[in-house]
C-alpha cells in the first residue's frame, strides 16, 4: 500500500483486480458458502483503494469509472446469477429463491456501498447521480424484479386460492415476498398495487362471485349470512398475516359487494328464510347479524330497511283485512283490531331497538309502514273513529273495573297516543273522541284520573289546542259536582223547600267545550218545571253573566210507574218521561194530541213512542198494534204491564253521529285552511302558488292531511273575498291584499 | 264712450269667430247622439241601443258592438251616456252613422291585437255585471258571452268548455278570476285537445283543473 506522502498511481486495471476479489469473496459469504469473514484490514484496504483512485490527480482520477464499475457489479450479478437462479424454479420454490436472493441483495448493497463509500461523499452528490444504495437497489429491481414479478404474482395468487379452499400455506413466505413488491416501489406502493394487488382483487372478485352464486342457491338466508361473516373474518386475517394494510378496505369492499350487495334482493327476499321469515319467527340473532353485515356497507342498510317496511306493512294490512272480514253488519270489532295493532307495533319496535340498534332508517321504515295501514278505512269506519271507539270502550270498562291497575292503563294509553301519531286525520279522531267522551261523562261511568291521564299525554304530544275542549269537559264535571252540593244547600235554606219532593241534579256544561246538542222546546211536566225554576234562581245568585240553555235531550228521569200488579221504577230519558207523564191525566192520547202537548218534533216523538210501545218493554199500548209509528196512531197507558225486575232502564237509541262528525270536521278544516293561508300570505306578502300550497300543507300536517283541491278552492274563495289577488304580471303568484 | 264701444265691438268679433275642427266634430257627434237618446234622461237607453244596432247592421250581442262599447268605455250594459258616445266616436273618427258602420271592421282588427284583446276580454265580464255588488255572472250568461267573445278564435276550446260548464255541479257562477283563467288557458295551452302545454301544478283556477280532467277522462 502506498502512503499519501509517496503516492503510487493505481490504475483501473489494478483497482478492478482488487475489487473483483473482494466481490467474489463477498458473494461467497452471502451465498452461504464456506469463506472466512472479512478482516478489518481487508475492509480498510478496499476502502482506501477506492479513496486513492478517486483522489488521484487527473487523468488518473477514476471516480466515474469506479461508479460504472460499481453498477456493473450489480448488473452482472443480477443478470447472470440472481435472475437465472430464480427463473429455473417453480411455484413455492421460486418464491423461496426470490426471497433468498432479496435477502442477499440487501447486505451486498450495504457492503459494497461501504467499500465504495468515498464515491457517495463527493462524486454522486456533485454530479447529482443516484447514490450507491439507489444504484444497487435499482439494479435488482430492473434486472430481477421486473422479470419475475409476473410469475411470482401468479404463484402467490394460486397459494392464496389454496388457502381460501382450506389448505395451509406458508404465510411467512408470502409476507416476505409481498414485502419485496412493496420495497421495489422505491417509496411508493405503485409496484405492489400494479404488479400484485390489482390482480389479487380481480381474482378475489371472481372467487366470491362464484361462491355467492352457489351459496345463494343452496343455503338459507341465515346460513348464507354466517358464511359471509366467516369470509369477511378470514379475509381480514389474511391482511394481517401477509397483505399490506392498504389492501384491507379494497378487499373488504369487494367481498361485501359480491356477497352482500349484488345479491341483496335475492338474499333478503328468500322465501321461508329471508328477512320476512326471520321477522315472523323472531330470529333476533340472524336479524342482528344481518344488521351488522349491512351496516358496514355505505347505504347497505337501505334494502334491509325496505324489506322490513314491506313486511310490517303486509302484516298491518293483513290485520286490517282480518278486521274487515270479521266485521258483521258494518260494525268492526275495534277492541280486537286496535289491540292487535298495538301488539304489532310493540313487537316490531323491539326489533328496531334491539336487532337494528335504534337506527333511524328502521324507525322511519316502521313509521312509514304504520302510516300506510293505519289510515285505511275498515268497513266504512275511518281508523280515527275506530281508535276513538276503542278508547271509549276501554275507559268505560276501566271505570267499572276496580281491580285494573294504573300501570296497564297507562301503558295502553301510551300505545294509543303512539298509534294516533301515525293517523293523518288527527282532528277527526279528536272530534269522535270528544263526542264519545261527552256521552261517557254524562251517561256512563268514568274515572276522573284516567280521563286526565290520557288528556295530559295527548296534550304533551299534540299541543294544548288539541285537548283544550276535552279538558274543559272533564273540569265541567268536577265543577258540576261542586255546584250540586251548593245547590242542595241553597234548596235547604230556601223558603220554598225541595220542589215537590223531586230529587233534581243539574250538570252545567260550558258551551264551546261540549259538542253542540239540539235544544228543543219540550213541554215539561209541571213537577219538572218547578225544579228548573228553582235551579235558575240558584244560578242567578252565583253569576249574572251567563245564560242557561236547557238540553232536555240529554236528561235522565227516574219515574215510579204504578202498574196494576206492582210499581216499577223506570229509568228513562227526559223526552220519554214527558210523554209518559202525559198519561198521568188521561188514559188515551192520539199522536196528534201528544204532539201538541209535549211539543217535540215529529222525528223525536216517533223515536220516543217507538221505544215505549214497539220495543222490548211495552209501557204504552198502541192502536193499531203495528211495528211502526204513524201519525194516526193512538196510545194508552198499559196498566197491565209487569216484569220481574223492579227497576227497568229503557234506552233511547242514539242517532247515528258519524256523518255529522265528518261534516263538522270538514267545516272546521275549511276554516283552518283559510286561517293558515291568510297567515302565510300575511307574513310572506307575495308567494308562488306551489309554495303557498306546500307551506299550507306543512302547517296543517300536525292535525290532518289537507286535500289539495280543497286548498285551491279556499284560495279562490279568498280571492273572491279580496284577501288575496293574483299578480297581474305572473298569474302563478299571489299577493296579499292588506 | 268711444273706448267702451270699441271694447264691445271687439268682443262681438271674438264671438263670431268660426268653430274649430274639434268643436265641429263634437257637434256632429252630439247631433247623431240625439237620434238615439231619450229626451228625458239624455241617455241612450235600450230602445235606442236597438235602433242603433239595426242602423249599424249588427246584432246587439255581436262582438263588434261589444268592441264599440269597450272603445266608449261604457259602464252600464244597455245604456250609453253622452260622454261615452263622444269618446267612442272621437276615437273612431266617425261623424255619421255610415262612417261609424264603416269603422267597425277596422275596429275589430284593432281590438283583436294583443294587449287590447286581453283588456277587452276582461271588460266584457265587468260589462255583464248588472247589480251593484255583483261579482260573478251565472253559467248561462257566461256561456253566451264566451261564445260571442272567443267563439271565432278558439272554437274547439269554447265549445268544449261550454259543454263542461253546463254539466258540472261545482260552480253555479263564474267569477273574474275564472273568466280570465279561461283566456289564459286558450292562449297558453296551444294544442287542443291534446293540451301538451298544460301543467296542472300551476295556479290554474280549480274550475279549469276539473275541466282538463274531464276532457282527459273522455279521451281515455
Amino acid at each position: 500500500m502506498s502512503s499519501r506522502q509517496n503516492p503510487e498511481i493505481m490504475t483501473l486495471e489494478k483497482g478492478c483486480e482488487l475489487i473483483d476479489a473482494a466481490v467474489t469473496k463477498l458473494k461467497r459469504i452471502l451465498e452461504g458458502k464456506p469463506e472466512p469473514a472479512f478482516l478489518s484490514e481487508e475492509y480498510i484496504g478496499y476502502y482506501t483503494a477506492v479513496y486513492n483512485m478517486c483522489t488521484q490527480k487527473p487523468p488518473h482520477d477514476l471516480s466515474q469509472q469506479l461508479y460504472d464499475k460499481y453498477r456493473g457489479i450489480f448488473e452482472d450479478y443480477d443478470t447472470h446469477t440472481v435472475l437465472p437462479s430464480i427463473m429455473e424454479k417453480h411455484d413455492e420454490y421460486m418464491l423461496r429463491e426470490l426471497s433468498r436472493r432479496w435477502d442477499i441483495n440487501k447486505p451486498m448493497v450495504k457492503w459494497l456501498t461501504r467499500f465504495f463509500f468515498y464515491l457517495n461523499r463527493f462524486f454522486t452528490a456533485r454530479r447529482s447521480l443516484p447514490t450507491l444504495t439507489e444504484v444497487g437497489m435499482t439494479s435488482f429491481r430492473d434486472h430481477v424484479y421486473n422479470n419475475v414479478h409476473f410469475n411470482v404474482k401468479q404463484v402467490i395468487i394460486a397459494m392464496i386460492h389454496k388457502e381460501r379452499e382450506g389448505q395451509q400455506i406458508d404465510r411467512a413466505l408470502l409476507k416476505n415476498v409481498l414485502d419485496i413488491f412493496v420495497q421495489n416501489g422505491m417509496g411508493s406502493l405503485e409496484r405492489y398495487e400494479g404488479d400484485f394487488e390489482v390482480f389479487f382483487l380481480k381474482e378475489t372478485a371472481s372467487y366470491y362471485s362464484r361462491r355467492s352464486s352457489r351459496w345463494i342457491q343452496e343455503d338459507s338466508c341465515p346460513e348464507y349470512m354466517i358464511k359471509c361473516e366467516e369470509s369477511l373474518k378470514k379475509e381480514k386475517e389474511r391482511v394481517t398475516h401477509y397483505l399490506h394494510s392498504d389492501t384491507e378496505p379494497k378487499l373488504v369492499e369487494i367481498v361485501q359487494s359480491h356477497l352482500l350487495v349484488l345479491v341483496a334482493k335475492q338474499l333478503l327476499e328468500k322465501e321461508n328464510s329471508g328477512c320476512s321469515a326471520l321477522l315472523r319467527e323472531d330470529k333476533t340473532d340472524d336479524l342482528s347479524r344481518m344488521y351488522r353485515l349491512y351496516h358496514a356497507i355505505p347505504n347497505g342498510l337501505e334494502p334491509v330497511a325496505e324489506a322490513f317496511r314491506l313486511h310490517v306493512t303486509a302484516e298491518g294490512n293483513a290485520l286490517v283485512k282480518q278486521a274487515e272480514d270479521a266485521a258483521t253488519s258494518g260494525s268492526v270489532e275495534e277492541q280486537v283490531l286496535v289491540r292487535k295493532m298495538i301488539d304489532l307495533h310493540d313487537k316490531y319496535m323491539v326489533y328496531v331497538t334491539d336487532c337494528f340498534q335504534n337506527h333511524t332508517l328502521f324507525h322511519k321504515a316502521l313509521k312509514e309502514a304504520f302510516e300506510i295501514f293505519c289510515n285505511k278505512k275498515v268497513a266504512g269506519s275511518s281508523s280515527a273513529e275506530l281508535l276513538a271507539t276503542f278508547c271509549d270502550n276501554f275507559f268505560r270498562k276501566a271505570a267499572n273495573d276496580k281491580s285494573s291497575d294504573d300501570s296497564t292503563i297507562e301503558a295502553t294509553i301510551d300505545s294509543v297516543v303512539k298509534l294516533l301519531d301515525y293517523i293523518s286525520d288527527k282532528d277527526l279522531f279528536a272530534e269522535f273522541y270528544r263526542k264519545k267522551q261527552a256521552r261517557r261523562l254524562l251517561f256512563g261511568k268514568f274515572n276522573d284520573d284516567h280521563e286526565r291521564i290520557i288528556l295530559t299525554k295527548l296534550k304533551g304530544q299534540f299541543g294544548g289546542q288539541f285537548t283544550s275542549k276535552m279538558e274543559g269537559m272533564v273540569t265541567d264535571m268536577q265543577l258540576a259536582k261542586d255546584h250540586q252540593t251548593d245547590f242542595e244547600e241553597y234548596i235547604k235554606n230556601c223558603n220554598t223547600g225541595k220542589p215537590k219532593g223531586v230529587d233534581f241534579t243539574v250538570t252545567v256544561l260550558t258551551t264551546g267545550f261540549w259538542p253542540s246538542y239540539k235544544t228543543s222546546d219540550l213541554n215539561l211536566p209541571v213537577e219538572m218545571v218547578n225544579c228548573i225554576e228553582s235551579f235558575k234562581a240558584y244560578y242567578e245568585t252565583k253569576t249574572k253573566h251567563r245564560r242557561l240553555v236547557w238540553i232536555y235531550s240529554l236528561g235522565t228521569c227516574h219515574l215510579s210507574a204504578r202498574f196494576d200488579s206492582k210499581p216499577i221504577e223506570l229509568i228513562v230519558s227526559t223526552y220519554q218521561a214527558a210523554v209518559l207523564c202525559a198519561f198521568n191525566n188521561t188514559e188515551r192520547l192520539t199522536y196528534q194530541e201528544l204532539l201538541e202537548q209535549v211539543n217535540l218534533s215529529h222525528e223525536d216523538l216517533v223515536r220516543v213512542l217507538h221505544s215505549l210501545s214497539c220495543a222490548k218493554y211495552k209501557f204504552l199500548n198502541k192502536q193499531p198494534a203495528s211495528k211502526t209509528i204513524s201519525k194516526t196512531d193512538s196510545f194508552e197507558f198499559n196498566s197491565k204491564f209487569t216484569d220481574k225486575m223492579r227497576r227497568i232502564k229503557v234506552p233511547l237509541p242514539p242517532v247515528d253521529d258519524r256523518k255529522k262528525v265528518v261534516e263538522d270536521v270538514d267545516k272546521d278544516r275549511r276554516y283552518a285552511i283559510d286561517a293558515s293561508l291568510v297567515r302565510i300570505m300575511k307574513s310572506r306578502k307575495v308567494l308562488p302558488h306551489q309554495q303557498l300550497v306546500s307551506e299550507c300543507v306543512e302547517q296543517l300536517s300536525r292535525m290532518f292531511k289537507p286535500d289539495i283541491k280543497m286548498i285551491k278552492k279556499r284560495i279562490e274563495d279568498l280571492i273572491t273575498r279580496e284577501y288575496l289577488e293574483r299578480d297581474t304580471e305572473n298569474p302563478n303568484t299571489f299577493k296579499y291584499v292588506a | 264712450m268711444l273706448w267702451i264701444k270699441l271694447f264691445c265691438f271687439v268682443i262681438t268679433i271674438v264671438c263670431a269667430a268660426p268653430l274649430t275642427d274639434l268643436e265641429r266634430d263634437i257637434n256632429n257627434y252630439i247631433e247623431v247622439y240625439h237620434k238615439y237618446s231619450s229626451r228625458i234622461s239624455n241617455l241612450i237607453e235600450p230602445e235606442g241601443i236597438e235602433k242603433l244596432c239595426s242602423d249599424l247592421d249588427v246584432s246587439c250581442t255581436d262582438i263588434r258592438f261589444l268592441m264599440l262599447a269597450w272603445t266608449m268605455k261604457a259602464e252600464k250594459q244597455g245604456y250609453f251616456t253622452q260622454e261615452e258616445w263622444i269618446r267612442g266616436l272621437m276615437a273612431l273618427r266617425a261623424d255619421t252613422i255610415d262612417e261609424l258602420k264603416k269603422a267597425l271592421p277596422e275596429l275589430e282588427k284593432e281590438v283583436r291585437t294583443p294587449p287590447n284583446f286581453a283588456d277587452f276580454y276582461a271588460s266584457t265580464f265587468r260589462y255583464s255585471l248588472t247589480e251593484e255588488e255583483q261579482k260573478s255572472i251565472d253559467i248561462e250568461t257566461a256561456c253566451q258571452l264566451l261564445d260571442t267573445v272567443m267563439g271565432s278564435t278558439f272554437r274547439p276550446q269554447v265549445d268544449s268548455f261550454i259543454e263542461y260548464l253546463k254539466i258540472q255541479n261545482d260552480y253555479k257562477v263564474i267569477n273574474m278570476d275564472q273568466w280570465m283563467g279561461f283566456y289564459r288557458f286558450c292562449n297558453e295551452v296551444i294544442s287542443f285537445p291534446e293540451m301538451t302545454e298544460y301543467n296542472p301544478g300551476l295556479a290554474w283556477p280549480l274550475l279549469l283543473n276539473n275541466f282538463v280532467e274531464w276532457i282527459r277522462e273522455k279521451q281515455a
